[in-house]
């Protein structure tokens, strides 16, 4: 692929690149910037990741310099931004205090959105969560939140007990119940988290590197009719990328609503 | 026969989707469930909403379960 593919991750291109096909987890490999040096964790998803940190805090500095009581088009902009995390996430979750959880909530949502949004972006073209362990990173950083807050508002003893312990359960049936909240709460909740994030945008950006691929090693065929096939392939790999524009916003829509949830749920007086 | 058109690898991947078919369904009936509740009591909206998410995550950790799998077991 060339020095240019160390910068830019490239789809893979046609024919010479034959043996990429089929398409797959190697499709997804990270790029190093310096492949000999060792260091492989220095490649095209750190850098993306950092950009969205950088880009996401800018913004919403941007937005929130020199504020008017009569607002802008900019501070309209970042408040319809703000508001919608806040008041449709927060507020909707977690009641009354949902002002402490605001900055976490509003910052997820903005860098997952962000590099969701890379997936379509024409120098990146990957998701960085379509590495699983940036969207492990990112649900350790909830369950360590929700599993805080709810230590520090209970007491560890008052905590376990909200948490595996369901009232108005006949006691016997507590054998069965505490193991299945644990195993519920503590290990499914995070895993479940990381790997929704992650399975939609690789399941999503594999659908789309097969039909540009595929659609592109068919056009690069003699044959007519494959011609006409891949052709009509390639038009579709345009309602894919709507499609992955929107997957992307939800995604990011329902990290920040379940981690919301899962707050509100450790902050329960009773469960 | 052009590499494109030959069909091989693994018969999990059609597991994995006939296992979707369960979640998908599950997903479904939540909000379902959930827009004829808003629609019978509009105001009931976020506290319905609330475990719709919770019961909306519960349902789709199958899916989620099963493309670990998919993949995890060759």
């Amino acid at each position: 692929m060339g020095p240019l593919g160390l910068i830019i991750p490239m789809e893979g291109g046609g024919a010479d690149d034959a043996h990429h096909w089929p398409p797959g987890v190697h499709s997804f490999d990270p790029k190093p910037f310096f492949p000999d040096a060792g260091m492989d964790w220095l490649n095209t998803y750190l850098l993306q990741a950092v950009i969205a940190t950088v880009l996401v805090i800018g913004v919403w500095l941007w937005f929130a310099k020199d504020q008017r009581v009569v607002p802008g088009f900019k501070q309209w902009i970042g408040e319809q931004l703000y508001n919608l995390v806040r008041n449709g996430i927060g507020r909707e979750a977690l009641g009354p205090d949902y002002r402490r959880f605001t900055p976490y909530l509003v910052a997820l949502f903005s860098f997952i959105l962000v590099n969701n949004l890379f997936g379509q972006f024409f120098l990146s073209m990957f998701p960085t969560f379509s590495r699983v362990g940036y969207a492990y990173g990112l649900a350790l950083l909830s369950w360590l939140l929700y599993n805080g807050v709810g230590i520090a508002k209970h007491g560890l003893g008052g905590y376990l007990k909200l948490m595996t312990m369901p009232k108005g359960v006949p006691g016997p049936l507590y054998a069965i119940i505490i193991p299945l909240e644990i195993l519920s709460n503590f290990i499914v909740r995070p895993i479940t988290l990381a790997l929704r994030l992650f399975a939609n945008l690789f399941a999503g950006h594999l659908v789309v590197i097969v039909f540009v691929v595929g659609g592109s090693m068919l056009l690069e065929n003699a044959d007519f009719l494959y011609k006409i096939a891949g052709g009509a392939s390639l038009l579709m790999a345009f309602p894919i990328f709507g499609l992955e524009l929107f997957i992307g916003a939800l995604q990011a829509y329902i990290f920040t609503v379940l981690t919301a949830q899962y707050v509100a749920s450790s902050l329960a007086e009773d469960h | 026969m052009l590499p494109i058109l030959e069909i091989t690898g693994s018969l999990n991947m059609i597991g994995y989707g006939l296992a979707t078919i369960g979640p998908g369904i599950g997903v479904a009936m939540v909000f379902a469930a959930v827009i004829n509740g808003t629609a019978r009591q509009p105001e009931a909206r976020g506290a319905l909403m609330s475990t719709a998410w919770i019961g909306f995550a519960v349902v789709e950790a199958l899916a989620i379960i099963g493309i670990a799998l998919a993949f995890a077991i060759q």
